[in-house]
């Protein structure tokens, strides 16, 4: 579906039109990101992070398929074999900082179309299977991200599999069986790493098929746009390509020099210095840490310290996924048909002085050791957490009085629509 | 409904993790600390401050301090620690030719198979060889207190090259062993007392180090090249020769990186003429007010 001024795809030449009737993959790509999709016009540069997106996990999988070719899942080479990467393969170090910075730059794209959508309601009818597809895909991403960090088989690969899979023994009744079995073993071993290289080779592609229907459901109601007025005509719109590709263009250029500082300059920034060490289940490193990435889970996870009604674990674990669950609520828990929080005034500071603040506290504790005051923070900054999602969005939808909003995107962007004056 | 059910469930984790927070507030207060003071909290010293050649985005191998570093590695460091993902044909990278680079890997001995008997049996090293870890098998390794491995030592730390330059400049005596604050650590911490077998090192986590001074008087090596050997150049040497085995690529990486990020920088200022050349004729005018 498209809106009706969609331009059409024509083919110029003979065999495109006979590629056209047997098989119309090249209209499909027109519609779905060429001159026949039909694009607000105002999107900002946060608009950017989706594409950049897609172009990382195809970034992902090229690299990583490349190093799949020279290491071994075995877990008493894999150290050794990424070693080998390293130094004896030709260009090996770059394939992997590409692959591990290229797994942090994916994280900074998505989380910043995530927040995208938190502040501009982007979830909001009629665009809620986009957003919970999208959710999909992020716990598809942390998953293929985990099993990727364990795969070099240093101490912190170790042990964070250890401690990941570890979440799942707080079930109550099945948690043990159900981590034994996850494991493949009492403890992380050469089985856990043959299964999580398996799988980290197989989720990367069941991420690119719930990314063509993320797409496919954009295309249904259009993409949104800063103002969260819905496109009312022609002059709302301008076509995909050249507008966006060029702008999508300039964002990918920037974001590559970003990209590119890390992996030529500093390419174990991000990293753990632990990892360097083999994996060696008779020593615990003094703190065990995720990628900065899992950080503010992480930290609500530790939040829980203390028993109450439930095992102290028990609620850290349920917090930690709850954490990431809400968002597939979202679309109902927040009830204001205002879309774009440039419009909505009491929603926008709980945005800005409520969950970014409470967001930046967990993401600084999640990687600092498990001590005071970065337990008490946490613990401030998780109860601030819940309350955003599960009570205070539910309720500023009924207090607040929105801002009044532009006619249309036209008028947003010229000062004026004609279509405006004749009504 | 929903929004009922949601209010309630996010009432519910607040009020575990205030109940959390609050025991955590209360032993705060009756503690009168955040994190109980420790010797090693307190006693613990970063890193020295030390530079090397390869530092910045422009830094250089300087060869002649990476070959004084491979020979204070074969002459001291190499009689408890190996060098395992490291090979005597990597030492051309070092400045030497294929010819030094064969004597040098026949100064080792290496382990091998008698090719009539098959007994164990050891020969002169040849460059394909890695560096022979000084411990035949983990027993005798774990016999000896585990010497780490030294090949990725300098990325296996925080700022590893300073670190191990500090750990081996670093021993002190600790009787009268004070801190930046003047606080004497064993009137402090009269527990602290190094027990015997260890060594004290401020710059080691726990203050106590397993590895007995390696790098005790000046001279202790002869360079060829007539530096002075003194043990803070010792020190020095190593540490460097030890980013070069972390990292051997380090240098080639900048190198590319640089033609990468100029390349970067010129696509992207075509990509944003492009941009706003593109969107000129839809872009409003901006009134001059």
């Amino acid at each position: 579906m498209s809106f009706p001024w969609a331009r059409q795809y024509e083919p110029k030449v003979a065999f495109m039109r006979y590629l056209d009737e047997k098989l119309p993959l090249p209209r499909l790509v027109y519609n779905a990101t060429g001159a026949g999709y039909p694009v607000p016009r105002n999107l900002s540069y946060m608009w950017n992070f989706g594409s950049l997106a897609g172009f990382c996990l195809v970034l992902q999988i090229v690299t990583g398929i490349v190093l799949a070719m020279h290491y071994a899942p075995n877990g008493d080479i894999a150290f050794a074999s990424t070693e080998h990467i390293m130094r004896d393969v030709n260009w090996g170090w770059l394939l992997r900082y590409a692959h591990a910075n290229g797994a942090s730059l994916f994280f900074v794209a998505i989380y910043l179309h995530i927040f995208r959508g938190f502040f501009y309601g982007s979830y909001k009818a009629p665009r809620e299977m986009v957003w919970l597809l999208g959710v999909v895909i992020f716990l598809l991403l942390m998953a293929t991200a985990f099993m990727g960090y364990v795969l070099p088989w240093g101490q912190m690969s170790f042990w964070a599999s250890k401690v990941i899979t570890g979440l799942f023994g707080a079930i109550p009744l099945v948690g043990e069986p159900l981590q034994i079995w996850l494991l493949g073993g009492y403890a992380p071993d050469n089985a856990t790493l043959n299964r999580f290289f398996s799988l980290h080779y197989l989720l990367p592609f069941v991420i690119v098929g719930v990314v063509i229907l993320h797409i496919w459901a954009l295309h249904i109601p259009g993409s949104s746009n800063p103002t969260g007025v819905e496109v009312k005509g022609e002059s709302d719109t301008v076509p995909f390509h050249p507008y966006y590709t060029a702008k999508d263009g300039f964002g990918l250029g920037v974001f590559l020099i970003l990209y590119c500082v890390l992996t030529f300059f500093l390419p174990n920034a991000l990293g753990h210095p632990d990892n360097y060490i083999p994996a060696n289940p008779m020593a615990t490193p003094a703190h065990i840490v995720p990628e900065w990435y899992f950080w503010p889970f992480y930290a609500i996870l530790r939040a829980f310290t203390i028993d109450f009604i439930l095992p102290a674990k028990l609620w850290g674990v349920l917090a930690m996924f709850s954490s990431i669950l809400v968002w597939f609520f979202l679309p109902w828990l927040d009830k204001s048909p205002v879309r774009s929080g440039h419009f909505r005034p009491l929603f926008r500071k709980f945005f800005w002085f409520g969950l970014i603040p409470a967001m930046a506290v967990l993401f600084y504790c999640g990687g600092a050791p498990a001590e005071e005051p970065y337990v008490m923070l946490s613990q401030v900054a998780t109860a601030y957490y819940f309350l955003h999602f599960l009570v205070i969005l539910p309720l500023v939808s009924w207090f607040e009085r929105p801002e009044p909003l532009p006619f249309s995107i036209t008028e947003a962007v010229l000062g004026s629509d004609k279509k405006a004056v004749l009504q | 409904m929903i929004r009922a059910i949601a209010i309630l469930v996010g009432l519910g984790f607040t009020a575990a993790v205030v109940w959390a927070f609050g025991w955590g507030a209360a032993a705060v207060i009756s503690q009168g600390y955040m994190v109980e003071p420790t010797a090693e909290h307190e006693f613990h010293q970063h890193p020295k401050a030390v530079s090397f050649s390869t530092d910045g985005p422009f830094g250089k191998w300087d060869l002649q301090q990476l070959q004084r570093g491979y020979q204070v590695y074969k002459e001291v460091c190499s009689a408890c620690h190996s060098l395992e993902y490291v090979a005597f044909r990597d030492l051309v990278q070092l400045g030497y030719n294929e010819a030094e680079v064969k004597a040098a890997a026949a100064e080792w001995t290496v382990p091998s198979l008698d090719p009539v008997t098959g007994e164990n049996t050891t020969r002169p090293g040849v460059p394909t060889d890695y560096f022979p870890s000084p411990h035949a098998n983990a027993v005798m390794l774990a016999a000896a207190g585990n010497p780490p491995d030294l090949s990725l030592m300098t990325k296996a730390r925080h700022d590893g090259s300073a670190y191990v330059y500090s750990l081996l400049t670093g021993y002190a005596d600790q009787a009268g062993y004070k801190n930046e604050d003047g606080e004497v650590l064993l009137e402090e911490f009269p527990d602290a007392k190094t027990p015997t077998g260890l060594y004290f090192n401020p710059y080691f986590a726990t203050l106590n180090f397993g590895m007995p001074p390696p790098l005790v008087v000046d001279g202790q090596v002869t360079y060829a090249d007539g530096t002075e050997a003194t043990i803070d150049q010792m020190a020095k040497d190593v540490s460097a020769f030890l980013i070069w085995t972390a990292e051997p690529t380090l240098v080639k990486q900048r190198q590319t990186g640089w033609w990468v990020l100029g390349f970067l920088i010129f696509a992207t200022v075509l990509a944003w003429l492009a941009k706003k050349q593109v969107w000129a004729p839809v872009t409003p005018k901006r009134r001059k007010d």
